[in-house]
């Protein structure tokens, strides 16, 4: 039996390989002729069961990203989209006390001794409607009361030269820059305190635009501006030039 | 990335069919929840949704005021709402002095309501990484060759907003139907990557 991913929990960090932007060497971009929805069964497993730690309130969606993001840095880039959510979904449901390691790796091993055994079924009516409920409306998630925003569209501001001791949506290629806020979105639970059991921490959050030379110097094309959605405290008031 | 999806290591069958079990067991999932979901992201999730809502704001200067100016609004006028609803969909006009384009860095968040699950160049790590670095090299390998003039525009979806670009309509389509319009609309045009084509027959 290969694990996909390292044992035990990491540390949750991160400046890690899945922020991506603006690195280098991974090649021409491959495109699949009509590509299917899916490429095995086990990828629609996998999509359910993760709406269904969502649907359920097991965990939330910075919880799923995170949990992404600690899965090892190798392992990575060496597994895909849906290996990625694996990871993820079976960290929470074990940390979030759902299911043991012991009843996985043995119920694991039992099908791949017995590999053609059906699945046991139940009928859940209740859980059918709340899931499809879910993909055909939406979890409305809105919370109250909404701090005021700071800044308004058309302010000059930097970015925190954040380095994080754990989940973040600052993109590492866009902390310590200056740009402008294009958009107030409304307020948004914070990341960085959602992913960690730390509450909601409703911010405000911005599209923040940038320059692309502020962002890339010499290597910045001409004529293109990057818009990244930030919240409040990513950002600092930068004087007028 | 593409062995991973063609020929999944077993293992990763067996873990999935495990958890499943034991998910079943506890009364948290069964296998009709994940057919009628999938089938619902197969069937009637995608990126004909998205056209749909990009042919009617062409042939409807008011829809497409309401569009660009709030864009969930405007979608669920449609009938279009789902996973992400609750999230908000902003929608970007493509003209002819400014070209917009969708990426996520940190992940691979997508407008799912509108254009269905990702393909998988969009969740690589290649376009992930260059999009928001050299956009019009990245546009180059599409086919797409923009004017050194028109501004790109890179909206990286680093939040719970989702973005959606509505494609400049093609010059020559004057004489078209709202549903032939629609049939021109392509995924990767609402990404920002592709320009939606006349039908040669139209030229």
């Amino acid at each position: 039996m290969t694990a996909l991913w390292p044992r035990g929990i990491i540390r949750p960090a991160m400046n890690g390989v899945h922020d991506l932007g603006g690195q280098h060497g991974f090649g021409p971009i491959e495109r699949e002729a009509n590509e299917p929805a899916f490429h095995a069964d086990w990828e629609k497993a996998v999509l359910v069961m993760n709406l269904i730690g969502m649907v359920k309130r097991i965990y939330n969606i910075d919880e799923f990203r995170h949990a992404i993001e600690r899965m090892g840095q190798q392992r990575y880039l060496d597994t895909s989209y849906y290996e990625h959510w694996l990871a993820s979904v079976e960290t929470l449901l074990m940390e979030k006390g759902v299911i043991k390691r012991e009843e996985l790796e043995a119920r694991t091993r039992h099908f791949e001794a017995n590999p053609t055994e059906p699945l046991s079924d139940r009928k859940d009516p209740e859980l059918l409607a709340r899931v499809m409920n879910v993909v055909r409306t939406g979890m409305a998630e809105k919370s109250a009361p909404d701090p005021a925003p700071r800044f308004r569209p058309g302010d000059a501001v930097i970015t925190r030269n954040w380095q994080p001791r754990g989940h973040t949506r600052l993109p590492g290629y866009a902390r310590g820059h200056r740009g402008r806020i294009h958009l107030f979105h409304g307020v948004y639970p914070l990341p960085d305190a959602h992913a960690h059991g730390r509450g909601r921490c409703p911010e405000p959050l911005y599209s923040v635009s940038f320059e692309s030379g502020e962002l890339w110097g010499d290597a910045a094309e001409p004529k293109e501006r990057v818009h990244i959605d930030l919240w409040e405290s990513y950002l600092q008031p930068a004087e007028k030039s | 990335m593409g062995s991973h999806h063609s020929e999944p290591e077993p293992w990763v069958v067996h873990r999935v069919r495990a958890l499943e079990s034991l998910l079943i067991e506890k009364g948290l999932l069964s296998t009709e929840v994940v057919d009628k979901v999938v089938q619902t992201y197969e069937k009637d999730v995608g990126p004909m949704n998205g056209a749909r809502v990009v042919a009617r704001a062409w042939v409807d200067p008011a829809y497409k005021q309401r569009l660009l100016a709030d864009g969930t609004a405007a979608l669920a006028e449609l009938g279009i709402s789902g996973r992400g609803g609750g999230d908000k969909m902003v929608v970007i006009e493509n003209t002819p002095a400014v070209h917009n384009m969708v990426v996520c860095t940190l992940c691979s968040c997508y407008p799912w309501i509108v254009l269905g699950l990702p393909p998988v160049w969009y969740k690589s790590p290649a376009y992930r990484s260059r999009a928001v670095l050299e956009p019009r090299v990245v546009l180059n390998e599409f086919g797409v060759d923009l004017p050194t003039g028109t501004e790109i525009r890179i909206w990286d979806s680093s939040a719970e907003i989702r973005y959606m670009v509505l494609p400049r309509r093609p010059e020559g389509t004057e004489g078209l139907s709202e549903p032939e319009l629609t049939a021109l609309v392509t995924r990767d045009a609402m990404i920002g990557v592709a320009l939606v084509q006349a039908p040669a027959a139209a030229r």
